[in-house]
């Protein structure tokens, strides 16, 4: 396998609601500030690659515009997936794999301010049976909670302290959107948003954009002192209907995590992607990880989640930690659909 | 309820999703611009061409346009054309219509728009001239100007718009 | 450092106008199934998958690879949905082959559809956006202005849009998969149509078809195994711009020419009319034929109608474009492009049936897509590369 590492990250602060700037002024200087910071301000990257979604942003093609953001002139060798960008970023591994590109800009971005987004996330499911029922993404999420609850497989209390990590981590990003100190006591005395949900259970709606620099072998130990090599990365997807998967455990985080090789030593930081806290404690048993873990010292999704960056932010989360020598080994994650539907999972190594 | 039914074969499901959008900075400058009647082209940072109209960045250098307005004038060049005689939904014209781009003068870029014309009158190079709306219809749209109409100059040559085309 | 890549199955749907016999689900695993069938592979086999089409709001479901999971036995793999407008179809099939080109996987599906049908195309391409006016009707009312351009700078024959529409419906007859099957066509029926946006006609536009092609991927361990002919991928390039700025050329843009000679060099083609023996090019309104022929280096800058008119571009001329038919007789959008790289594939193969061009050896796939600004193309041979 060749050697590719992520060397560059940067993001926007994620808010509720990004009033003036459009998609494309919010990654400009995203983008801007991350050639600079690796030195790449005239130098054209091999390969680029995105992730938003059309229905974010209430047009189609949204993603041509983000090419206004990159200054693709002379043309780039440039893709697109319609989903978050921690999958861009997957395929420009490939595309470095088998020797094309040696270098990839990634960027992820969206505006989910703009539209109702529960409800628009209906239109992922079955056209024909589910989606005309309208059963928004909180309330998808919610009857999976309930399974859990009633099977004693989780708590609300232990759902809660979730919520109180992550926000308090937050306080130490200056990116996050939803930060400080909660004691669970307290919030579990807020009245449900879906039961069994509450507000504090779920991630917030957040507009933003994140963009990751890969580097292949030595061109990664030109641009970081300590490059966060990509030791695996893998993702999985289940069947999309409700009733035919075991919504008690996410066995694509299993399988995902096995095949990206997470087991082979210890994980000092885990980055999640998971927007309900009763996922987040699902994912976490899926990864396996132990109390010496730091899970989301930057808050993970329930501290901000722009959506379609938000994974490739995680990617990005747990880069840094591996480059500020205070992780060896990290591991970040993605997810999509509906009830953790799609996973991946991607190890780094400093 | 019980008789033998032919089977569904396609089902009309309506969605209907609400956006709140926003045009963005540089977007608001030319469209605060355009509802006062002036049109704002913005300069790209880099290599100073005037853009009309203008979304975030100059697509070429990836910069953002910096406030550094210039006030054009509605005259232009038309540099290609589309005689159109296919009904669209959020089109409300009567066909056969033209479709156009013009080069306002001072412009380094090209704006859709429509012309009202005879249809064996229009040619590339044709000399233009933007016919507004009331002003008290204005908004902020290009939609302010309801189409541009030929004037009596002689035509541009050919190399002043070849390369918008 | 690519390991090698063979498409060992190609399955299509016929296309058609309408599919009301089949859901989404069963529009693509129909091609899927027959792919499969092509490949001698079943459904196990199959490591990963990816999924291209066109814009979520033709057919009003968002990141659809999610529902689609089952119909393309894609539960516990990975899935990949790829989306670059236009030429999806063919960053698609650019996609899936890289993961074996990595060493990821050894048999991969991809699958591009569209149900034009279940959708409301005109209404996805042109949403009343605001604070803008909109005066283009449809994708047609963007290029014909191009067209235009063209024709101002190539001193084109004013005919030869209809030239290349009659042989691509004409190549549609040999083509038993092809929408349009048009058994009375000929010049004057071309010229006859109506005007759609000057000087595109009726019968030089695309038809709106549903559709699903797959194809098979396999890495060469595997590939070396198949009983029938194999197309080997000798090379893939990608290459995008900005939809507009200033100076840009929207005729024949930069991206273009800039992907055809990468795409050469890398597959060791020096004289690209020479070398390769047939293409299939993305050609939805008839002008863009001569375009992309140009576009694409295979002539000189302004020559490309010359080919159209020389015959050149006819099945038995000396560069068949679009013995399939081309876009002109099947388009379900999202699938365009694949069916582009498909087609190029089974030429190779030997497999094209009654459209098939005699002895091709490399065969140029090529897909495009945005305001003429995404490129994806590929060059397949019947011999490794």
């Amino acid at each position: 396998m060749r050697e590719v590492a992520v060397v560059g990250f940067t993001q926007s602060p994620c808010m509720r609601r990004e009033p003036d700037r459009n998609e494309v002024e919010i990654l400009i200087p995203v983008i801007h500030e991350l050639r600079k910071s690796l030195g790449f301000e005239k130098e054209s990257f091999d390969f680029v690659c995105s992730g938003s979604s059309d229905y974010l942003a209430g047009q189609s093609f949204a993603f041509v515009s983000g090419l206004d953001a990159i200054g693709a002139w002379p043309p780039v060798c440039e893709s697109h997936v319609e989903m978050d960008g921690a999958w861009a970023l997957y395929e420009a591994w490939v595309k470095m794999q088998m020797g094309y590109a040696d270098t990839a800009l990634v960027y992820g971005f969206g505006k989910p301010s703009m539209g109702d987004l529960p409800i628009t996330m209906a239109l992922q499911l079955d056209p024909y049976v589910n989606t005309p029922l309208w059963p928004d993404a909180i309330s998808l999420a919610a009857l999976q909670a309930r399974l859990l609850l009633d099977a004693g497989l989780v708590t609300e209390r232990e759902m809660a302290e979730h919520a109180v990590r992550d926000r308090k981590n937050a306080k130490r990003n200056p990116f996050a959107q939803v930060k400080g100190d909660f004691q669970a006591a307290s919030l579990l005395k807020k009245p449900k948003l879906v039961s069994p949900l509450r507000q504090h259970d779920c991630a917030p709606i957040s507009d933003g954009a994140s963009a990751v620099v890969l580097a292949a072998g030595d061109r990664a130990r030109e641009l970081a002192k300590r490059p966060a090599w990509i030791r695996g990365i893998a993702h999985i997807v289940e069947p999309q209907e409700l009733g035919v998967r075991d919504l008690t455990r996410s066995r694509s985080t299993e399988l995902a995590a096995a095949r990206a090789g997470i087991w082979k030593g210890a994980v000092d930081v885990a980055e999640l992607s998971a927007p309900f806290t009763h996922q987040e404690i699902l994912v976490e048993r899926a990864l396996g990880l132990g109390a010496k873990t730091r899970i989301n010292p930057s808050g993970g999704a329930l501290a901000g989640n722009p959506l379609m960056a938000v994974g490739l932010s995680r990617i990005g989360e747990a880069a840094r930690r591996i480059w500020d020598g205070s992780a060896s080994r990290a591991v970040a994650h993605a997810t999509s659909g509906p009830c953790l539907q799609q996973n991946l999972v991607c190890v780094l190594e400093g | 309820m019980s008789e033998a039914k032919e089977p569904l074969e396609l089902l009309r499901i309506p969605i209907e999703l609400d956006y709140t959008f926003s045009a963005g900075q540089s977007a608001s400058r030319f469209l605060r611009g355009i509802a006062e009647g002036k049109l704002l082209g913005q300069k790209c940072p880099v290599d100073g061409r005037v853009y009309f109209p203008s979304r975030g960045a100059c697509p070429q250098h990836g910069m953002p346009f910096g406030g550094d307005t210039l006030e054009l004038s509605d005259k232009g060049t038309i540099v290609t054309y589309a005689i159109v005689r296919v009904p669209s939904e959020n089109i409300p014209l009567e066909l056969p219509y033209i479709a156009v781009q013009v080069l306002l003068d001072g412009a380094d870029t090209v704006l859709m728009h429509l012309l009202k014309a005879k249809l064996e009158d229009v040619h590339m190079g044709m000399r233009v001239k933007a016919t507004w709306r009331p002003k008290s219809e204005w908004t902020t749209s290009v939609g302010n100007i309801l189409y541009f109409e030929p004037i009596a100059e002689p035509d541009a040559p050919y190399d002043s718009y070849k390369e918008h085309i | 450092m690519a390991e090698l890549c063979g498409v060992i199955g190609i399955g299509q749907t016929k296309y058609q106008s309408a599919r009301k016999d089949v859901s989404m689900p069963g529009l693509v695993r129909e091609a899927a199934e027959r792919a499969l069938e092509d490949a001698g592979c079943t459904w196990r086999d199959i490591e990963a998958v990816v999924i291209g089409k066109a814009p979520d709001m033709f057919e009003g479901v968002m990141m659809p690879e999610l529902f689609l999971v089952d119909a393309l036995g894609g539960a516990y793999k990975p899935m990949l949905r790829v989306h670059t407008a236009g030429s999806v179809g063919g960053s698609t099939g650019i996609v899936a082959a890289s993961l074996v080109q990595a060493g990821v996987h050894e048999r991969v599906l991809c699958v591009a559809y569209e149900k034009q049908s279940e959708s409301n195309a005109t209404w996805a391409l042109s949403i009343a956006l605001p604070f803008s006016v909109a005066t283009v009707a449809g994708a047609g009312g963007y290029f014909a202005p191009l067209v235009r351009g063209y024709i101002r700078r190539s001193g084109a024959p004013e005919d030869t849009g209809i030239r290349v529409a009659v042989k691509d419906r004409q190549n549609a007859l040999k083509n038993p998969l092809a929408h349009l099957q048009l058994e009375d066509i000929s010049f004057e029926k071309v010229a006859n149509s109506p005007m759609l946006w000057d000087p595109i006609r009726y019968l030089e536009t695309c038809p709106s078809s549903d559709g699903a092609c797959a194809m098979v991927f396999a890495s060469e361990r595997v590939a070396d195994r198949q009983s029938k002919p194999v197309a080997w991928v000798h090379a893939t390039e990608m290459r995008s711009e900005p939809t507009m700025f200033s100076g840009r050329d929207q005729v024949i843009p930069r991206a273009t020419l800039d992907n055809a000679a990468s795409l050469y060099k890398k597959a060791g083609i020096t004289k690209p009319r020479e070398e390769i023996d047939c293409a299939e090019i993305y050609v939805p309104f008839s002008w863009f034929e001569p375009m992309w022929m140009e576009g694409m280096l295979i002539t000189e800058r302004n020559e490309g109608w010359k080919m159209t008119y020389e015959g050149a571009t006819a099945l038995d001329g000396d560069f068949p474009v679009n013995m399939s038919g081309g876009v002109l007789s099947s388009n379900p959008i999202g699938a365009s492009g694949l069916i582009r790289f498909a087609e190029s594939a089974l030429q190779v193969r030997g497999l094209a049936g009654a459209h098939q061009v005699d002895g091709a050896r490399r065969a140029l796939g090529h897909a495009y897509g945005g305001g003429s600004q995404y490129f994806s193309t590929w060059i397949v041979g019947s011999a490794k590369p």
